[in-house]
C-alpha cells in the first residue's frame, strides 16, 4: 500500500493528515510529532489568560485513528534517506515512505548564552512553555519581555489581564517593525500603555543573567532591570536541519517550489518551515510564519503529494489578538508607496496599501472585536486578483468594498 | 418544528448577500439574505471558537467566520472545511407582510 509520511505533528501536519482523507487518499498516512500531545492549536498559547489546563485540539485525538492516520507522538525523527525512502526514528524503528512532508514548523529564537532549561529566562513555542509561564503571571510578580512583536505583545496583554507588572524591551525604534504599518502599531502601543505595560523601545541588551530568584537584564546603557521572568520572544528559526542532513536546498528554510516540491524527488515541505515563491507578488521567495499558512499549504501539499499539480496562490494572512484589539493584515506591503486610510468607526481602521500602478498590495486593518474583518477579507480577494482599485471608493466607508470586487 | 414564529425585522433591514445577527432571549442567530432574494437563519455563533457569524462575509451561499475564516453553507449550515467541523444548526424562515420570522 502507498505510504505517505508526515513529519511534524502541528497545525501544518495534522491539517495535511485531514486534507490527504478528505482528497480520497486511501494508502497509508503515519503523522510523526515530537511532542507526547495530540496536534493542538498554537494560536492560543499567547493570547488566552486561561490557566492552560488543556490545549485546543486540532481534532479530538480519536479521530486520527478513525480516519485512518497513524499519529506517533514523542517520536524524533533522527535521519532522512532520500535514496533509500526511509526515515529513522528516535525508538529505533525505520520507516519507509512513497511520499514525504516535512511539517517540522519553527522553534523560538534563543538569546545568545541562555541555557534551555533556565528557570526564569524562558521561550514560548509549546503548550508546556505556555503553562510554564502561566504560572508567573500573578499579581505582585513582574515580567519583561525581550521582543516587541507578535508574540511579546500578545503575551503582555494576557500578562496584564492576569494582573502582571510587565515591562517589554524592543531593540528597535518601535514595536512590529517588521510587517506593521508605523500608524497600526501605535494603536497597539497606546492601548498597552493604557492598560500599564511599560514599553521601552531603542533599548540594547548586552546580557541577561539569573540567580535562584529572578533575571537580571543588563541594557547597554549601563542600567539593569530585574524581573521574576523574562519571556524571550525575538522570532523564530524554521525547523530545517534535518532536511539540511537529508541533502535538501535551503534557503531560508527549506526551499520548495510553487508545488512545495523540495529539490528531492517526493519529499515536500510546508508550513513555517519552508521558503516558497509568491506568484501574486512576481514569484518572491517569502516564508511565513502563521496559523493560516500552515493550514492552506498543509491542504496544497495533500494535493500535491497526491499529485493533482496545484500551485501556491494564496494571499498570506494574519492576526493578532490584544485585550479586546484585533488586528488583521493582508498581503505583503513591501513596494507600496501609497496608504490610504478607511475609518469603520469607533476607532477601526484600514490602511490599503498600494503600489506606484495602484494595485493593491495589502491591507492592515485594527479595531475592537472583528470591526475590520469583513472588509480585510474582501480587501484579500482584490489582492489576489490583482485589483486596482479607485482609491476615492478604498477611502470612502460609505462605498461597500464587496461592490469593489465585481469591478 | 417547533413552530414559534419571531419576528427578526423587515426585509429591507437585511442586505442581499448579507447577514445580520438577531438575539433572543438569550440565545444568539445569524439571519441571512441570499443573492438570489431568500432568507435564511442558522446559530449565531461560529463552531470553532464562538465567534458571532455576522461580523463576517457572505459570498453566494457561505458565511466566513469573521475571527479564523472557518467557512459554512448558511443555507444548509455544513461546515466546509478547517478549522471547522462541527456544522451550525438552521432554523426555519418566513417573510410575510414584508417582515422576517424565524421558527426557534
Amino acid at each position: 500500500m502507498t505510504h505517505f509520511v508526515i513529519i511534524g505533528a502541528g497545525e501544518c501536519g495534522a491539517r495535511t493528515a485531514f486534507a490527504l482523507r478528505e482528497k480520497g487518499f486511501d494508502g497509508e498516512i503515519t503523522l510523526i510529532g515530537n511532542e507526547t500531545l495530540a496536534p493542538y492549536e498554537r494560536p492560543p498559547l499567547s493570547k488566552t489568560a486561561e490557566d492552560g489546563t488543556g490545549p485546543k485540539f486540532i481534532a479530538e485525538p480519536q479521530r486520527y485513528a478513525a480516519g485512518g492516520v497513524s499519529l506517533m507522538t514523542g517520536v524524533t525523527v533522527q535521519g532522512v534517506d532520500p535514496a533509500t525512502k526511509a526515515v529513522t526514528l528516535s525508538d529505533g524503528r525505520t520507516i519507509a515512505y512513497d511520499k514525504l512532508l516535512f511539517a517540522t514548523g519553527a522553534r523560538a529564537r534563543a538569546f545568545p548564552g541562555i541555557a534551555e532549561d533556565s528557570q526564569h529566562i524562558r521561550l514560548l513555542r509549546t503548550h508546556a512553555d505556555a503553562v510554564a509561564l502561566r504560572k508567573a503571571m500573578v499579581p505582585g510578580k513582574h515580567i519583561v519581555i525581550v521582543g516587541g512583536g507578535f508574540i511579546g505583545l500578545e503575551l503582555a496583554a494576557t500578562a496584564r489581564v492576569l494582573g502582571t507588572d510587565v515591562t517589554v524591551l524592543e531593540g528597535l525604534e518601535r514595536v512590529l517593525k517588521r510587517g506593521v504599518p508605523e500608524e497600526v502599531a501605535g494603536v497597539i502601543c497606546e492601548r498597552h500603555s493604557l492598560e500599564g505595560v511599560d514599553i521601552r523601545c531603542g533599548v540594547a541588551i548586552t546580557a541577561i543573567a539569573e540567580d535562584d530568584e529572578r533575571a537580571i537584564i543588563q541594557l547597554a546603557d549601563g542600567s539593569t532591570v530585574s524581573a521574576d521572568l523574562v519571556l524571550v520572544g525575538i522570532g523564530a528559526t524554521p525547523n530545517a536541519e534535518l532536511a539540511a542532513r537529508a541533502g535538501l536546498q535551503i534557503d531560508n528554510g527549506i526551499a520548495v517550489d510553487e508545488c512545495l516540491r523540495t529539490s528531492a524527488p517526493d519529499i515536500y515541505a510546508a508550513g513555517d518551515c519552508c521558503s516558497f515563491p509568491l506568484a501574486i507578488y512576481g514569484g518572491r521567495r517569502v516564508r511565513l510564519e502563521s496559523w493560516r499558512n500552515a493550514q492552506e499549504q498543509g491542504a496544497l501539499a495533500a494535493a500535491n503529494m497526491m499529485g493533482l499539480g496545484e500551485t501556491v496562490s494564496a494571499v498570506p494572512w494574519f492576526w493578532s489578538d490584544q485585550y479586546d484589539v484585533t488586528l488583521q493584515i493582508a498581503g505583503l506591503a513591501e513596494g507600496a508607496v501609497q496608504h490610504l486610510r478607511r475609518d469603520l468607526g469607533e476607532g477601526a481602521f484600514i490602511l490599503f496599501h498600494l503600489d506606484q500602478a495602484g494595485r493593491l498590495l495589502a491591507a492592515s486593518g485594527i479595531g475592537r472585536g472583528n470591526a475590520v474583518a469583513r472588509d480585510i477579507r474582501l480587501a484579500e480577494k482584490l489582492i489576489a486578483a490583482r485589483a486596482h482599485p479607485d482609491p476615492a471608493a478604498l477611502v470612502a466607508s460609505s462605498v461597500k468594498l464587496k461592490s469593489l470586487l465585481a469591478a | 418544528m417547533s413552530g414559534n414564529w419571531i419576528e427578526v425585522c423587515a426585509v429591507e433591514d437585511i442586505d442581499e448577500e448579507d447577514v445580520m445577527r438577531f438575539d433572543h432571549q438569550g440565545r444568539t442567530f445569524a439571519v441571512y439574505r441570499s443573492p438570489d432574494d431568500q432568507f435564511f437563519a442558522t446559530d449565531g455563533l461560529c463552531t470553532h471558537e464562538q465567534v458571532h457569524l455576522a461580523d463576517g462575509l457572505v459570498m453566494d451561499e457561505i458565511i466566513e467566520c469573521p475571527k479564523h475564516n472557518g467557512r459554512f453553507n448558511y443555507k444548509t449550515g455544513q461546515a466546509k472545511g478547517a478549522p471547522v467541523c462541527v456544522n451550525l444548526n438552521t432554523y426555519p424562515v418566513k417573510v410575510e407582510g414584508g417582515a422576517v420570522f424565524i421558527s426557534i
